[in-house]
């Protein structure tokens, strides 16, 4: 039976986003349903033309960067879109303060959504923050 | 005919391997043989539990020269 897996990613390092990315890809592809919420400092890399990567955290952070084998987390998350159905969901909320419109983002990414209707599909569900 | 592919996921990291026998996976036929080669030793370990998981069928898994060749057939 899938598991209904939903992510809020509110950090802008990459660690946090490459945790959250990898989750979400691995999740998505192995049949789970997966919904991810993107709201303060992480929806920014979603616009249109923003960084492909983010500042890191920690020496971990700076480990991922000087390696090419990983993963760049735009590209987790885009998988865990199309290979996986992952919905990809900008927060209402963030998408009014930072004065976007959703051509603004980035083509994988749905509608943008409120808290209301994010926290209500979430009921009974796993819940992870990064 | 069904076919057999090498993926060459070497000196990628997790899940960088699984992401790129799941790509190749989605493309093939459904009897195919898919050998995924990759020096993630986690990926080692995860690679067979998604095979599992999703139900293919796992061939073969062994260490050669610290290269992990893993061979999965696509069943459905």
């Amino acid at each position: 039976m899938a598991r209904r897996i939903n992510i809020v990613c509110v950090s802008g390092t990459r660690e946090r986003l490459q945790m959250a990315g990898m989750i979400a890809s691995v999740a998505a592809a192995s049949g789970d349903e997966v919904s991810v919420f993107f709201s303060m400092n992480a929806l920014a890399y979603f616009v249109k033309g923003a960084d492909e990567q983010a500042p890191a955290e920690g020496h971990f952070g700076e480990l991922m960067e000087s390696n090419t084998g990983v993963p760049p987390f735009k590209q987790l998350f885009k998988f865990a879109a199309e290979m996986g159905d992952a919905k990809l969901l900008p927060c209402s909320m963030a998408i009014d303060l930072l004065e976007l419109g959703q051509d603004d983002l980035e083509p994988e990414l749905g509608e943008p959504t409120g808290l209301t209707v994010f926290l209500g599909d979430s009921a009974g569900a796993q819940l992870l923050t990064f | 005919m069904n076919e057999m592919k090498t993926i060459d996921a070497r000196n990628t990291f997790c899940p960088g391997p699984l992401m790129e026998l799941i790509t190749y996976m989605k493309q093939a036929s459904v009897g195919d043989t898919l050998e995924l080669l990759s020096t993630d030793e986690g990926s080692a370990a995860d690679v067979p539990e998604w095979v599992k998981k999703v139900g293919h069928e796992l061939i073969s898994s062994e260490n050669v020269e610290g290269v992990w060749h893993v061979k999965v057939r696509k069943a459905k």
